[in-house]
């Protein structure tokens, strides 16, 4: 008889929800995975985590997680967590979400969360199409690229994610496939260790739907994609980094110090009451 | 927890003894923090500004968090985020706000989430007349989110019932688990009154249950207590690592999209833990009813101006009494079919064009109904109303 090996990050999961809805060969598991490990990592007392997603395939990342976790309306994670933050500082806050749902509906949130420099983490998983709801496309989707509701070919130019966070005074900025699992990981924990606002961007395959769409069906063809164009520059401009068929630069964009509005809020609290 | 009345003399608040003279949006806020509320996220709306700018000031100082969010979808979302971490929170808005606030609304129903949501009407549809009051909203407050649901809806018709019915709201919310709306009207919260802030002491506070077993696997965040129905509340950072979600769920709060069974247990629940706990929640007011051949329902300011024609109609020997829902849902159909089998008519005066009366309709099953309506300006003036009452007795 064989014993069974607990595997190596299992207290980070719900294991009484398992398995999870994914589809064969989705990236989500990978930025779970890295997710578990950077919090293993940094031993982070799973106490103190909070969880927050929104709608979507990855929104319920949430439900999996063995931490206190939200999963909220569509496009509303951001939002949330910043009720959760502000009135409970000494929670860490992260926001696992995707790219139609924190940049489409959810969009205000994000460059407003940003401008505030809140002391949140978000994790956005860009699979370049709306994947719940069966391949269509949204704010991501590559210029003249195939899905549901482009039948002949995407004429919208796609968010830059990288430089809009940037824009929108994000101290964190990087972006990764899910094939940079390691630098994942780091990136995770420096945005888990970093004061304010943190942004990480995922480029994630969704061989069902985006890869069938545009010839790369398997993960296997997806992730081939990411390993062929993908191209490590580490702060350079976030403005030129624009995802497209034949490119996608990755790394870390921006990392620098501002005091959070969390640290803003406090001292405010700190002069009202010597006031009094 | 500060005493109201020790430092409202700020901005908007003049003290007179014992008694302050204040409007109804700042005795709203006052009332808020008294009860124990230590986070606001709105975002700027007439005529409801005063309350967030109130919170603004006040906030800090009690060791709370006013956040202007950067519109009324996220400032609600806010709202549950920081009730789940464990804070009483509130927003404040109008009409527009209040539309945008369904989607999160229909959240916090599904997650009982504990919280206070002020919508000091105005005219509309669409932006209609900001400054203008109206009431207007108040079946968009019963029926706007989508999906099946009650909640709880209280009508004030003063600037103490802005305070005090605040106070409730939140002692409501933490009982039910329900977002509780308090629907106010332009008037209400722009005019200024006289009024007695009780002792810190004396003002009754209502917090959520908390649950009684440990952190553990086997947790279920809502799994509700058999008497009513509400299910005691764990909050972030506790240990619990307890899931909620806006999908159909469980009591562990896991989805179950695909189960009638869990639909309609859930569903059902959400609706009974109000309409089970009705007779506990439902608060009316009535004058001069024991002898009335005539009964004015009324809510909010009309019911001021309904007082002041009764008493006219009394004054000239006719029996008027009237009845004001300060519940207005669950509405006090009981209280109202007990009138209805003592009068002749009831006169139903409301700033829309028939919206509360439908219910008083229903109620009042063979007894006629009268409806005033009125839109723009200017409230119901007691003399339409004495004069309906007039030609309905002769």
């Amino acid at each position: 008889m064989t014993e069974e090996l607990p595997h190596p990050y299992e207290k980070f999961l719900r294991k009484d929800r398992i398995p999870h809805i994914w589809c064969e060969g989705c990236g989500n598991g990978i930025i779970l995975n890295c997710f578990a490990r950077a919090l293993d990592e940094l031993n982070i007392d799973l106490n103190q985590v909070v969880v927050v997603s929104g709608i979507g395939c990855i929104g319920r990342v949430s439900g999996y997680t063995n931490t206190d976790s939200f999963h909220t309306t569509h496009g509303r994670p951001i939002a949330f967590a910043t009720g959760v933050k502000l009135a409970n500082p000494e929670l860490k806050v992260a926001v696992i979400s995707g790219d139609g749902d924190l940049f489409a509906i959810g969009g205000n949130h994000f460059i407003h969360a940003a401008r505030r420099n809140l002391d949140i983490q978000v994790i956005c998983a860009n699979n370049f199409i709306y994947g719940m709801t069966g391949g269509q496309y949204g704010p991501t989707t590559p210029f003249d690229t195939w899905t549901t509701t482009t039948p002949y070919g995407n004429i919208e130019q796609a968010f830059n994610l990288v430089h809009l966070a940037a824009a929108c005074g994000a101290v964190y900025v990087a972006r990764w496939t899910t094939l940079h699992t390691r630098w994942l990981t780091e990136s995770i924990k420096k945005a888990l260790q970093k004061e304010g606002f943190s942004f990480i961007e995922v480029v994630s395959q969704c061989p069902e739907l985006f890869g069938r769409y545009n010839k790369m069906e398997t993960a296997i063809k997806m992730m081939q994609w990411f390993k062929e164009t993908s191209e490590v520059q580490h702060f350079s401009d976030p403005a030129k980094a624009e995802i497209t068929p034949k490119r996608i630069v990755v790394g870390e964009f921006v990392d620098i110090e501002k005091p959070s509005y969390g640290r803003l809020l406090r001292e405010m609290k700190a002069r009202v009451a010597k006031k009094k | 927890m500060t005493t109201a009345s020790v430092s409202v003399e700020k901005k908007g608040v003049v003290r007179s003894g014992r008694r302050l003279f204040m409007s109804g949006d700042v005795a709203c806020a006052e009332g808020a923090l008294a009860v124990g509320c230590r986070f606001f996220a709105g975002y700027p709306i007439t005529p409801a500004t005063e309350i967030a700018e109130h919170m603004a000031l006040r906030l800090p100082e009690t060791g709370g968090v006013y956040i202007q969010m950067e519109d009324e979808i996220g400032s609600m979302a806010a709202v549950i985020g920081a009730s789940y971490a464990g804070v009483k929170a509130m927003t404040a808005t109008s009409g527009p706000g209040f539309s945008l606030m369904m989607e999160n609304i229909g959240l916090a129903l599904m997650t009982e989430t504990p919280c206070v949501i002020v919508n000091v009407m105005r005219g509309g549809p669409s932006t209609g007349q900001p400054t203008m009051p109206g009431q207007q909203d108040v079946m968009q407050a019963r029926w706007g989110s989508h999906g099946d649901y009650e909640i709880i809806a209280l009508a004030p018709s003063s600037v103490q019932e802005m305070f005090d019915l605040t106070v409730e709201a939140f002692n409501l919310a933490e009982a039910y688990r329900v977002p509780v709306f308090i629907l106010a009207d332009e008037i209400v919260g722009h005019m200024w009154e006289r009024i007695t802030i009780p002792d810190a002491e004396s003002i009754k506070i209502v917090n959520r249950k908390k649950p009684t077993v440990s952190p553990s696997n086997e947790f279920a965040p809502f799994k509700p207590d058999e008497e009513d129905l509400v299910p005691p509340m764990a909050v972030f950072g506790e240990g619990y690592h307890f899931h909620a979600t806006g999908l159909t769920h469980d009591e562990r709060g896991y989805p179950r999209t695909e189960s009638a069974e869990a639909q309609t247990k859930l569903v059902q629940r959400l609706c009974n833990k109000i309409r089970k706990n009705k007779k506990k929640i439902i608060r009316v007011e009535s004058a001069m009813l024991e002898d009335a051949e005539v009964a004015v329902v009324a809510y909010g300011i009309a019911a001021r101006a309904a007082l002041s024609a009764i008493r006219k109609a009394r004054a000239t020997g006719i029996k008027a009494g009237l009845l004001r829902p300060v519940t207005l849902w669950p509405f006090p159909e009981e209280q109202v079919a007990q009138v209805a089998r003592r009068v002749k008519v009831i006169v139903v005066p409301e700033m829309n064009c028939g919206q509360i009366v439908r219910e008083v309709e229903r109620a009042a099953k063979e007894t006629p109904v009268i409806f005033l309506p009125k839109l723009g300006e200017e409230p119901h003036k007691p003399d339409e109303i004495l004069d309906t009452i007039r030609g309905r007795l002769k």
